[in-house]
């Protein structure tokens, strides 16, 4: 992997937890129950954190002198690397809860192979780090995802509802890439093939539970990595970059 | 937010701050079962690092003693000074008491 394929890939993984947290804080004073509204927000930060610390791993390794808000807040939609399935709007609370769900599965096989990796050491920390956080999000979501599936007819509609919208945007996340490949090559990922599995398997499982149904629609929707974003992302970034925009030198 | 959280039951949080203390009553909220409160507590009560154990419990499963019963539970206490281990000086050692 050449230093320019290694700062993009960790682009990828940084930009996966920023748009996430920051979609996710959207939240913050309006979930169903101000304890879920606490929860939400839980994770919106601990995402957000995670960011930061491969952002400014990301920043070192290129040597220009960027650092973590450089790379977050000076960025276009064209230059994030982020799954599309992560800036999708909020929706409504079981919109959010089964897109975190699926990513959450699929974060924390990442990260677990990112712990046991020794390409990139500066990840493997950060990735042992985040996986005690990503594993509490994802006994989270799913507990919501049986709740509202296994739950009332009309919970359980909509939760299906959700699955069933959010699919297209899954297939994105085991999608081959040349930077994902010299990845891989590297030893610093395994192969999409064998996360694509187990994601399955424990997907499947949890939906098992939720008495909902996984699609079996091979479909799929990707460009994220290659900056080609569906058009929710730009006003997200809008909102996010715009008092750095204004103000590029303030300190605070 | 909505009423949503108003039809859950209220439940008790009880949060140990570190080993070898007791738990101790640190709020209340709103969840629709025991698995849900404990997270919820974790979420709510101990998000800056307050503590390593966490009890639930139904607030309807808590009996009080009425305010009004407070004269005779609490004032005969009042003028027993022996009762209290004021006549002792402590160790230094010993923090918790």
């Amino acid at each position: 992997m050449t230093k320019a394929q290694h700062f993009e890939w960790l682009l990828s993984l940084a930009d996966d937890a920023l748009i996430l947290g920051q979609r996710l804080s959207e939240w913050c004073g309006h979930a169903p129950a101000l304890e879920e509204d606490i929860a939400l927000s839980n994770v919106a930060l601990d995402l957000i954190g995670q960011s930061r610390a491969i952002l400014t791993h990301a920043g070192l390794l290129e040597g220009e002198g960027r650092d973590e808000d450089r790379l977050a807040f000076f960025r276009s939609d064209r230059e994030y690397r982020n799954l599309l399935l992560v800036e999708l709007p909020n929706g409504h609370f079981g919109d959010t809860i089964a897109r975190q769900f699926f990513f959450d599965q699929f974060a924390m096989i990442r990260y677990g192979h990112l712990a046991q990796q020794t390409f990139d050491l500066e990840i493997a920390a950060i990735a042992t780090k985040a996986l005690k956080e990503v594993r509490y999000h994802a006994a989270h979501s799913a507990d919501w995802m049986i709740r509202l599936g296994d739950g009332t007819n009309v919970s359980k509609t909509r939760i299906q509802e959700s699955v069933d919208r959010l699919w297209p945007y899954i297939g994105e996340c085991f999608e081959a890439h040349p930077i994902l490949d010299a990845a891989i090559t590297s030893g610093a990922m395994p192969d999409c093939k064998s996360i694509e599995l187990t994601w399955k398997e424990s997907v499947s499982a949890v939906l098992a539970e939720a008495t909902l149904i996984l699609p079996t629609d091979n479909w799929k929707q990707v460009g994220g990595r290659n900056g080609l974003h569906t058009e929710h992302l730009s006003y997200l970034l809008a909102e996010m970059q715009a008092v750095p925009r204004l103000h590029p030198d303030a300190k605070w | 937010m909505s009423s949503e959280s108003s039809k859950w039951p209220l439940w008790e949080v009880f949060v140990r701050s570190r080993q070898g203390l007791s738990h101790k009553h640190v709020g209340s909220l709103h969840a629709s079962d025991a698995t849900m409160a404990i997270a919820n507590a974790r979420d709510v009560y101990t998000r800056r690092q307050e503590g390593v154990s966490i009890w639930v419990l139904p607030a309807e499963a808590i009996s009080a003693s009425s305010p009004a019963d407070k004269d005779i539970l609490f004032d005969p206490a009042n003028d027993k000074v022996y009762r209290h281990p004021t006549f002792y000086t402590l160790p230094d050692e010993v923090k918790n008491m």
